[in-house]
């Protein structure tokens, strides 16, 4: 197959950056998007040019480093998926392809197509777990959970922390990520202790951070590689209703 | 930046060869009962008083399983606590793809489980090349990593009555491997991410993003830093601390294709070698039976299906060689369940290189399936009937969508295709009972370390080991020496540090000026095949040799013809990738020379001349029953092998047999 790539490039987080076009031949449709990827950059490198740079690791959708904008979403045409793992096959033979990096204010870009995403791991140190220590847990099976529980709570449990939905979002919003966090947590017997904390912090991190808030129209659920449903946010938005307006039992 | 410039070093072309030394035999183990010597030796540990582990300084790198989960814990006891990864964020490591699940000794199915039991089919299932003290150890802390993660909100499958489930996993006849749907490993390391994170909230911890680890700095024979590249703008930074753990995984990658992540990398555990740190059985590498077979050269890395799913599917071939039929329309008397009928009591579940080896052997054979002929059915149809859609779904949904989605086939409706990759590496540095290296103040935990899975791992037990040395033995064993650091002034104003760091800096200076005509990724591939080739799934004498002087020759031609452009001091990913694949090729020299020197067969390790008539791995327990620890040489000299004695004192070696 072959490729016109308009490909965004910049220099660093100071530079303007710009698009710049390439051409791409005898591409399997068997491979990935970041294999094409690979095959530019080799032939950049043999003309001694800088390479596109890109975040990628695990290559099969679970590690969330990698992040392409690509003709206008997330991740590219398909719903619900990683860019490592959109095959080549999915486009139309010297189809023009647009690249772009994840963009957000709250993601600044280092190089090319690779953004700083270092704001969610901030959001997630607001309380994006249980406060316990290794040694002090109780028998695994001291406390059951229901089955749907637990399955619920896993299903939200799966955000690969991408950044993808933040990118779809016309306000940027990270809120189902943060809504994730939360609602897994707020499923279990373990995360009670701190559900109301958590939420309050969690989201005055994300607002902190400068994304956007969240107006429900549902296009991160869209693009999301975990596939984490929209149940996620009104979760959050019922704790965090509940957390602010009803009195703590437990603080006079 | 060229004053310091040295001319690289000749690469002389020598034969294969090793200079050998004395007996191993300080490995801190402790003696007496096998279910004791864990708890005393923890008691013969010195401690640390909490006012003064706030003045210790630790540095871990990696925030993997075993690097996350220690330095959370190393956090929570109150250290001062530096981890660099060169990820964009400590969620990303690959322990993160793990897929089947994790064991432990819980024996909530009441089906006979037990510590022994699980410590036995550990060292069994490693052909009995581990210590017996380590393997124990690590059966016995396997019930409170559940406890611990449990506590922590994993999410794992759970039974209706709402207690924890579990399922069975190749090389055990019984039940203990927990899971979280195909995404146990990811459930873990969030886990163990959200533990770092909340450290990190409470200041213990500092984590330092985009940072490659590139050399260890040795004062006095002790640890004491390392040089980390900020990989944004390229600056050399020294970094002082009263000991280094290195969490940084495996080596897999030496053989370009296999299904460890793009990143992961030998170069910390290699510059540690360099630096006086012994590397324990380079060869022994884990190829696993169940992964996505290659489908061309554009292909950067192979996909893994989870072990769990040989729990359901039956693996078979054709009984004709060569037939070409679709695999729905050959009927069950033409179909050749090869590991049901050579292992009846194992069955589909037998160990993994033992499942790995017979599908070379069909293949060989001429049984192959699909284009390339090198993959054999794995075929679900049997337990879809037995259990239905929804049951196998909830067991597999995600991996038979990441398989449709990669081979564009639907394993609801035909059998997957799968053949055998690299995956794992047991090899890794040696470490002692406290899971200190050769060089003192300086651990290694998870794959990093050689220590527990002996010539071959069990599935199910990576995430064990990672976590069992993480959140329970490096955090009880890092403090015995740490008391003796509590008066040492940390400063990175030293000629071991200038030293190391001009080392590190000529190094990548050599790699940008070398201007060649050839991508990094070229010399990977050709390494990776050759590596593939003779070091692989099958190894004989003629083939290393000759191996290892190809890798020679690849290592000299790779530092005058390597195409590095750009310069060292920017954000610039070939030439991280560069100084990886410099290391690697060092390696993959020593591993093909351990791979050499072992004349018999033992789990992974197959050595053709040393096979049973059916071409089962024949050990050499009189000669080979140790530890090859291997000592660095020096630059173009032979490397020095320190056998360290494997002593069976309550599990007697056996003819390791599944049929």
């Amino acid at each position: 197959m072959h490729f016109t790539l308009r490909i965004w490039r910049q220099k660093n987080a100071q530079d303007q950056g710009h698009f710049e076009t390439y051409e791409v031949h005898d591409i399997s449709p068997d491979a990935s998007f970041l294999e094409m990827l690979d095959v530019l950059n080799e032939r950049l490198l043999k003309e001694g040019k800088d390479p596109v740079a890109f975040d990628h690791d695990c290559r099969e959708g679970i590690c969330g480093s990698c992040g392409i904008f690509i003709n206008g979403r997330a991740h590219g045409p398909l719903r619900n998926i990683t860019t490592c793992r959109l095959y080549m096959r999915h486009f139309q033979d010297g189809e023009t392809i647009t690249i772009e990096p994840f963009r957000a204010k709250p993601f600044p870009v280092i190089k090319d197509l690779v953004v700083d995403r270092s704001a969610l791991d901030r959001i997630i140190q607001r309380g994006g777990y249980i406060s316990v220590n290794a040694g002090s847990a109780p028998d695994a099976n001291a406390i059951p959970i229901p089955k749907p529980a637990a399955d619920r709570a896993f299903d939200y449990a799966t955000c690969i922390g991408c950044g993808a939905c933040v990118a779809a979002c016309k306000n940027a919003s990270a809120m189902l990520f943060t809504a994730a966090k939360v609602s897994h947590l707020a499923l279990l017997p373990q995360g009670q202790p701190e559900r109301r904390e958590r939420v309050k912090q969690m989201v005055m991190q994300m607002d902190m951070e400068g994304f956007g808030h969240c107006s429900n129209t549902g296009a991160c659920a869209v693009e999301c590689p975990a596939k984490i449903p929209l149940t996620a946010i009104a979760q959050l938005q019922r704790d965090y209703i509940w957390a602010n307006l009803t009195p703590d039992p437990y603080t006079r | 930046m060229s004053d310091v410039l040295t001319a690289p070093s000749p690469i002389t072309t020598s034969p294969l060869s090793w200079r050998e030394a004395g007996l191993l035999e300080q490995n801190r183990c402790p003696s007496g009962d096998l279910e004791k010597r864990w708890t005393r030796h923890k008691d013969n540990l010195r401690l640390v008083a909490p006012h003064n582990k706030r003045k210790l300084e630790v540095i871990v790198v990696g925030a993997g399983l075993a690097g996350a989960s220690a330095a959370a814990t190393l956090g929570e006891l109150g250290y001062r606590v530096k981890v660099f990864v060169y990820h964009n964020s400590p969620r990303r490591a690959h322990s993160i793809a793990a897929q089947g699940g994790i064991n432990a000794a819980k024996n909530y199915r009441n089906d006979g489980d037990s510590i022994w039991r699980l410590f036995y089919d550990t060292i069994k299932g490693g052909d009995f090349r581990a210590r017996e003290s380590n393997v124990y150890r690590l059966a016995e802390v396997s019930v409170k990593i559940i406890d611990h993660c449990v506590a922590q909100g994993i999410p794992f499958a759970r039974e209706y009555g709402g207690y924890l489930d579990t399922r069975s996993f190749g090389g055990a006849q019984l039940m203990r491997t927990f899971y979280a749907r195909g995404q146990t490993g990811q459930q873990l390391l969030l886990g163990a991410y959200a533990a770092l994170q909340r450290q990190v909230a409470q200041g213990n911890v500092q984590v330092f993003y985009n940072y490659d680890v590139l050399d260890i700095v040795v004062e006095e024979g002790k640890a004491r830093g390392i040089i980390a590249r900020n990989l944004i703008t390229g600056e050399l930074h020294r970094v002082a601390a009263h000991a280094v753990v290195l969490g940084t995984g495996g080596y897999g990658n030496a053989y370009y294709l296999s299904t460890n992540a793009k990143l992961s990398n030998a170069t910390a555990i290699w510059r540690a070698h360099r630096r006086g740190a012994y590397f324990g059985n380079p060869s022994f590498v884990q190829i696993h039976p169940t992964c996505i077979p290659q489908s061309g050269d554009y292909q950067s890395k192979l996909t893994l299906m989870s072990e769990s799913l040989r729990n359901d599917g039956r693996v078979w071939v054709p009984r004709t060689p060569g037939d070409k039929r679709p695999p729905q329309s050959i009927p069950e008397s033409e179909r050749w369940y090869y590991l049901e009928e050579w292992y009846p009591s194992f069955g589909n579940l037998v160990p993994r290189d033992i499942a790995s080896r017979a599908a070379k052997r069909v293949c060989d054979m001429g049984y192959g399936v699909g284009p390339t002929g090198r993959a054999v059915y794995l075929d679900f149809s049997d337990a879809i009937k037995r259990w239905g859609r929804e049951v196998i779904y909830q067991r597999y949904g995600n991996l038979f969508e990441m398989y449709e989605e990669i081979t564009g086939e639907s394993p609801w409706e035909v059998p997957m295709r799968i053949y055998p990759a690299v995956h794992y590496t047991m090899g890794g540095l040696w470490v002692d009972y406290n899971l200190m290296t050769t060089v003192e103040g300086l651990y290694a935990i998870g794959e990093a370390n050689f220590s527990d899975h002996g010539a071959n791992r069990l599935g199910a037990s990576a995430l064990m080991q990672g976590l069992a040395d993480g959140y329970f033995i490096l955090p009880y064993t890092i403090g015995d020496y740490l008391a003796s650091q509590l008066f040492v002034k940390l400063s990175t104003d030293t000629t071991a540090f200038a030293e190391t760091e001009r080392q590190t800096q000529d190094r990548i200076n050599r790699l940008l000026s070398a201007k060649g005509t050839h991508t990094v990724d070229e010399f990977h591939r050709e390494l990776g095949k050759v590596l593939w080739d003779t070091c692989g799934l099958a190894r004989n004498a003629q083939g290393l040799s000759q191996a290892y002087s190809e890798i020679r020759n690849l290592r000299e031609r790779f530092w005058r013809e390597v195409a590095v452009p750009g310069s060292g001091a920017e954000f610039n990913q070939n030439l991280e990738k560069a100084l990886r694949v410099a290391d690697f090729l060092e390696l993959g020299e020593l591993m093909v020379i351990d791979a050499y020197h072992r004349e018999e067969s033992c789990g992974c390790h197959l050595r053709e001349e040393y096979q049973t008539e059916e071409g089962e791995a024949l050990r050499n327990d009189d000669k080979y029953a140790y530890v090859a620890a291997w000592e660095w040489g020096g630059e173009n000299e032979p490397p020095i092998l320190h056998k360290e004695p494997l002593k069976f004192e309550f599990v007697k070696p056996s003819v390791r047999s599944y049929k």
